[in-house]
């Protein structure tokens, strides 16, 4: 985001370096002891015991924790495809309307994430929970309850519920930027309103969509309140995994050795991701 | 086709905010079933002003919101004066790329890599309570710098860069060419950095959960305590008020702010969430 050229070459430096050094020295030093520094410990605590005697216990014991790993996977990569079989045709529906009313739509959209994911999380609890308002609806209606709170689809539901305006925004933001001409000369040459948008849209917001899946995906797979409340306990993600080693001194090695496994496997994903993007992923968002 | 895509808008959204409007209106139910809607009271707001918790948590939050972008948008700018006016590429992009590492992790593994810095140190002091009001207070200016920053920079790029240099030949000195010429002009965007920083502060919940102790607790932390137990209205009500005042918050920003809508904002800080993972990710590759 450096590359963006300087139209104006800048005029010989008369304000001395050493003030910029000086400006610069506090946030240099706070990063260093703050943002690196931070990271080499959980580097550090992932290969060493408890009491700082050099390891690789902590890594292989990470075999015991491979379902939690393979669950938490697919549970995120299954609400990430939710969120885009949603996301996409929200994103395209609204940039179908008229710029005021795509403001709007998108405002409205916006202002949920203004609250916080606590309070987002739970009120879908107690709308799902046994006792909850859902269930009284159904029965009064003579449904008959539905147990739906401590399942998986529930957790899912609660992904999709709380990040779904993180796929829905990117793929607006490039659809609606996308050159008219295209979708005409589609037509013009015999598409018809499907083909369209498979062959000329669906391509076209390639770079949308992708932010789109990073920005659900990493909040998915790292969650750990969704998974706590709308899983009851019975749904263990990394996220909680590595929240419960937290809680005890001793097994703080462990959580270290699952955190940075977490971030290496985030960061791969993120590269694959990047891949299937060209570099207009990164201008157009 | 209009009518289909207006319908699904509709049913998106309606799903968004239901939860939301359930939860606020059994906030006033008069009893603690939280399925039926006996009959209205203020029962359980009257409940959580007595306890003294909760204002407690207010206070904390605000304090920390404010001293934390207050502290952040102080070495950001400066930071952002530094990095303008250095000349060494590498140096430059090593910091600005080290800066963001926060805003490209997940939440969890920041929170937690800083609370293992903080019991490291703290056990090297020989503490007993190692994570208090100064470690949050870290761990938010932390992940407030990159935003700061993001919103500052670009006003030193746009700026006209003989300004300085003419303010400083008729006879400034430097820092009176910085405060006159260069502050007004980098203005709006501290301003940003600064609403930025403190909302991110006040709705932060995983990367305070790991760097907070027992005495000094936030409101998203209340909240998470709070949650832990019994399902009880009071945390309805709690939500209902703090939706009320960031809603509040929102309306009076919309009113007097310049330029651009809350919605914006938060569009804003999301989609710079978005271009760092989505460059940083492609650097892996």
């Amino acid at each position: 985001m450096n590359r963006s050229v300087t139209s104006v070459p800048p005029p010989a430096k008369r304000s001395s370096s050493i003030l910029t050094k000086a400006a610069c020295a506090p946030h240099t030093v706070w990063t260093v002891l703050f943002i690196v520094a931070p990271l080499l410990f959980v580097c550090y605590y992932a290969f060493t015991t408890e009491d700082g005697t050099l390891t690789l216990e902590n890594i292989t014991a990470l075999g015991e924790h491979t379902d939690t790993f393979i669950l938490s996977v697919c549970m995120s990569v299954i609400a990430t495809v939710l969120c885009l079989l949603i996301g996409y045709p929200l994103a395209y529906c609204i940039s179908k309307c008229g710029p005021r009313t795509q403001k709007v739509l998108i405002m409205l959209l916006m202002l949920p994430m203004w609250m916080n994911l606590l309070i987002r999380t739970y009120s879908m609890m107690a709308i799902l929970d046994d006792g909850g308002f859902l269930n009284h609806i159904l029965s009064a209606l003579g449904f008959g309850e539905l147990h739906i709170v401590g399942t998986a689809p529930a957790v899912i539901f609660g992904m999709v519920y709380n990040f779904l305006p993180y796929m829905v925004m990117p793929i607006h933001s490039v659809i609606s930027k996308l050159d008219k001409r295209y979708i005409e000369a589609a037509s013009d040459l015999g598409c018809n309103g499907f083909r369209t948008l498979t062959r000329v849209i669906l391509p076209l917001s390639a770079s949308g969509i992708i932010s789109g899946v990073t920005m659900v995906f990493v909040p998915s797979i790292s969650t750990f309140y969704i998974s706590q409340k709308l899983g009851g306990g019975t749904f263990d993600m990394i996220g909680d995994t590595i929240e419960r080693q937290f809680q005890n001194p001793s097994t703080y090695n462990v959580g270290a050795a699952i955190s940075l496994v977490m971030m290496i496997l985030i960061l791969i994903s993120m590269a694959v991701m990047n891949r299937f993007s060209d570099d207009e992923g990164t201008v157009i968002v | 086709m209009k009518t289909l895509s207006k319908v699904y808008i509709f049913l998106i959204l309606a799903i968004l905010y239901i939860p939301i409007l359930v939860l606020m209106l059994f906030s006033f139910n008069s009893t603690n079933n939280t399925g039926v809607f006996t009959g209205f009271s203020t029962y359980w707001y009257e409940e959580l002003f007595r306890n003294a918790e909760t204002f407690n948590a207010l206070k904390n939050t605000l304090v920390l919101a404010i001293t934390s972008a207050v502290c952040s948008t102080l070495i950001g700018t400066a930071a952002a004066l530094g990095l303008d006016r250095m000349r060494g590429k590498f140096m430059k992009n090593t910091l600005v790329s080290l800066t963001n590492i926060p805003m490209m992790n997940p939440d969890i593994v920041t929170g937690v890599s800083m609370m293992l810095l903080f019991v490291f140190v703290g056990n090297m002091l020989g503490q007993t309570e190692k994570l208090n009001f100064w470690t949050l207070l870290i761990a938010h200016i932390t992940f407030n710098l990159p935003y700061v920053l993001l919103n500052v920079t670009p006003k030193f790029k746009q700026m006209d860069r003989h300004l300085p240099e003419a303010a400083l030949d008729l006879g400034c000195t430097p820092l009176q060419s910085f405060l006159k010429v260069e502050l007004p002009n980098i203005m709006p965007g501290v301003v940003t950095g600064f609403i930025m920083a403190f909302t991110l502060s006040l709705d932060d919940f995983v990367i305070s959960y790991f760097c907070s102790g027992s005495e000094f607790q936030t409101l998203p932390i209340l909240i998470y305590s709070m949650t832990k137990k019994e399902v009880k209205p009071d945390i309805y009500a709690l939500s209902t008020l703090m939706i009320v005042a960031i809603l509040t918050l929102l309306i009076l920003s919309n009113i007097s702010g310049e330029k651009g809508d809350v919605a914006e904002r938060k569009w804003n800080d999301f989609r710079s969430r978005v271009r760092e993972r989505m460059t940083r990710g492609g650097e892996q590759k």
